[in-house]
């Protein structure tokens, strides 16, 4: 007897092992293409929920209303929100404290007594996050549209936030044996595959084309490398694990160069890259003389944003909600803001949720 | 009675190490052969006699250092560290050199060390070739095997080899590692547009399943019929028996029609054969004659064209006063 049971035994635990990596059912899978061509989204319902506890928008500082002097004629050294009335930079000073500032310091984290002072690196730092989010907002609606962003949006009421990224020094490139060539490392850069484990310098600070696959039926001169679509793939392979993705929430897998078959949330994308590439040189770099050595990377340089820093694994930071539309002070006052639409899921998502997890029943 | 099962069987042959037919003067075959209790149990338990003469020891030499040099670059990649190496040996690679050397020798530590590698490993898969040619001559039999090993053999070689050569670069070529040559297959369909259109890649993927759905059905009607006899199929081509008929009848009542005992094997060799054959072909068109296998459907009519079911995105780098 014992003959007979023992693979039956052996066998039903190695079944057990290989089943660990996968997520018990259901899965709730959604159609968002035309049928056939295996356009899904797939959400798990546990996994989904503590998405939506991790990512909740933060209480809403309330509007003190916009008359009274102008900020810079009541306080001095103000630099960037010289458009702002007294009130509505009260609002904006508390909604930092609220968002970033560790509790234990509040204003102090940021001022020193004399509150004009700049003595505090902090306070250097928030001036240029300021711009930073006022820029964000007026002008890369092509990313962010109406809904915007705000501070939380990355801090998530921590003064750095947990989700960004640093130069990493070139330790694997060695003389003799063992290049790795920048890849071929269990890397959740890149959700444990074996592609190109730092994407983020080459596309999100450098400007490398993202863009693969010829444009042409025949060869034509395209002289673009397999393993340049490598690391183009680790790039997507990023952008897939901040947002909670899969490959078809953008592309039609058919053919991922092609726009005419690619959703509108690919275009969306499109903007993000350029969008976080501007951050990356524009604003976050530059910072590095500011910042003291513990808030350097191993190369000296200041931490970085990538799609992880605001999405935070959900396909809109925060599900559509707490953004930069509720403070009109975070806008440059030429851009005002768009009207925002009661942006919650994707409607696709809502329903998914909503029938409770029968995959695939009444896709359109 | 002895109960007989096949593979798995639990009578073991045992007895003095049959040696085989006589050999032509002057070939030899080393050692005579000795029994073993547990490959008993999945087939023939005798081992040996073997005979690897200068082309199989040549190509076990070379063989060995193609392991070695992937191996310690792989090693060395972790820093040595044993334990990491276990840990990340599914990770781990020996690339290729980077594009912008071309054909060109680089540098070891920049796919110096694949190119070696790849030249141990070729000399040593074709050495392996020419014994299983030999071996199959001294017998004095047909040369199927070494046919059949050809065929993988040109698969390998336009992959690692030809391809990159008509590419002029060694950087088109494939890793040596598990996923990382897994993920090189993947960003290959990426940069060539959709492996998915390429009609030889169709062809290649029909004869890997063919092959297997052959194997099943011919190792299934055998076993079915090894109670009459059927498993003695070399007799049964010229001397058909009952389990022949059977077996024959089961698949004109299933499907209409047989194949023979013979032209079954006909059927697996070169449906075995072919799936590499075509593949190979498919790669090596690959960037050489098109560049993009879904355009290329879409030109000949091949690709279907879907409706939209959501409003199509636009290249927004072709959008005016689009940020940069």
């Amino acid at each position: 007897m014992m003959t007979c049971k023992m693979p039956i035994r052996i066998l039903a635990l190695v079944a057990c092992g290989l089943l660990a990596a996968c997520e018990r059912p259901p899965v709730d899978s959604r159609q968002v293409g035309y049928r056939g061509v295996a356009m899904e989204t797939n959400y798990h319902p546990a996994t989904y929920k503590a998405l939506e506890a991790k990512n909740q928008p933060p209480a809403l500082v309330p509007s003190m209303g916009n008359t009274g002097p102008l900020a810079t004629a009541t306080y001095k050294n103000v630099k960037v929100l010289t458009d702002l009335t007294v009130p509505e930079l009260t609002r904006v000073m508390l909604a930092m404290t609220a968002w970033v500032a560790p509790p234990d310091k509040s204003c102090g984290y940021c001022h020193a007594a004399d509150m004009a002072s700049d003595e505090i690196y902090q306070k250097v730092v928030a001036r240029r996050m300021l711009q930073m989010v006022r820029n964000i907002n007026s002008n890369w609606t092509g990313h962010v549209a109406g809904t915007g962003v705000t501070c939380y949006t990355c801090h998530r009421g921590q003064s750095v936030p947990s989700r960004v990224w640093y130069l990493e020094p070139g330790a694997d490139r060695v003389p003799l044996l063992g290049d790795r060539a920048g890849q071929n490392s269990p890397a959740r850069s890149v959700g444990l595959t074996s592609l190109p484990y730092d994407p983020f310098t080459a596309f999100l600070f450098k400007a490398n084309d993202v863009k693969v696959g010829a444009a042409t039926a025949l060869p034509a001169g395209d002289r673009q490398s397999i393993k340049q679509a490598e690391w183009s793939y680790g790039l997507m392979m990023h952008v897939s694990d901040a947002l909670g993705v899969n490959c078809t929430y953008c592309h039609n897998s058919r053919s991922f160069r092609d726009w005419d078959q690619s959703t509108p949330a690919r275009a969306k994308a499109w903007y993000a890259i350029r969008m976080v590439r501007q951050l990356n040189n524009d604003y976050m770099a530059p910072l590095a003389p500011t910042l003291p050595a513990e808030r350097k990377g191993p190369l000296g340089d200041s931490a970085k944003v990538n799609c992880a820093t605001c999405h935070q694994g959900v396909f809109k930071p925060m599900f559509g909600q707490g953004g930069g539309s509720d403070y009109p002070e975070l806008h440059e006052r030429s851009h005002p803001p768009l009207l925002s639409p009661a942006v919650t899921a994707p409607p696709a998502v809502t329903a998914a949720m909503q029938t409770g997890g029968s995959a695939g029943a009444g896709a359109p | 009675m002895a109960e007989y099962q096949n593979i798995f069987t639990r009578v073991a042959i045992h007895g003095p190490a049959y040696q085989g037919v006589p050999l032509p003067r002057g070939s030899w075959r080393a050692g005579k052969g000795w029994m073993s209790y547990w490959l008993s149990r999945i087939g023939d338990a005798q081992v040996g006699p073997v005979y690897l003469g200068w082309t199989g020891v040549t190509s076990l030499l070379f063989g060995f250092a193609a392991f070695e040099i992937i191996g310690l670059n792989m090693w060395a990649s972790v820093h040595w560290n044993v334990l990491q190496f276990i840990r990340q040996l599914p990770w781990l690679a020996l690339e290729p050199p980077p594009p912008s050397y071309g054909l060109s020798f680089p540098p070891l530590a920049q796919g110096g060390w694949w190119l070696l590698a790849g030249l141990c490993l070729t000399i040593s898969v074709i050495l392996w070739w020419v014994r299983t040619y030999q071996r199959a001559r001294e017998l004095q039999m047909g040369t199927h095997v070494a046919w059949a090993f050809a065929s993988a053999i040109w698969l390998f070689l336009v992959l690692g080899f030809i391809r990159p050569v008509l590419m002029g670069s060694w950087g088109e070529a494939v890793p040596f590692g598990i996923f990382p040559h897994l993920d090189w297959t993947a960003a290959f369909s990426l940069r060539y547009g959709n492996l998915f259109y390429n009609p030889f890649h169709a062809l290649s993927i029909a004869f890997l399943y063919g092959s297997t759905l052959i194997f099943a059905m011919h190792a299934g009607t055998i076993l079915s019929v090894s109670r009459y006899g059927g498993d003695r199929e070399v007799e049964q081509i010229v001397d058909r028996g009952t389990a022949t008929e059977r077996a024959a009848l089961f698949w004109r009542w299933t499907m209409g029609f047989n194949a023979t005992m013979e032209s079954i094997h006909r059927w697996a060799w070169w449906f075995a054969v072919l799936c590499p054959l075509v593949g190979g072909i498919g790669i090596l068109l690959t960037g050489t004659v098109v560049d993009n296998w879904y355009l290329w459907a879409v030109k000949h009519h091949v690709a279907p064209m879907y409706p939209h079911a959501f409003p199509p995105a636009t290249d927004p780098a072709t959008l005016p006063g689009a940020h940069p």
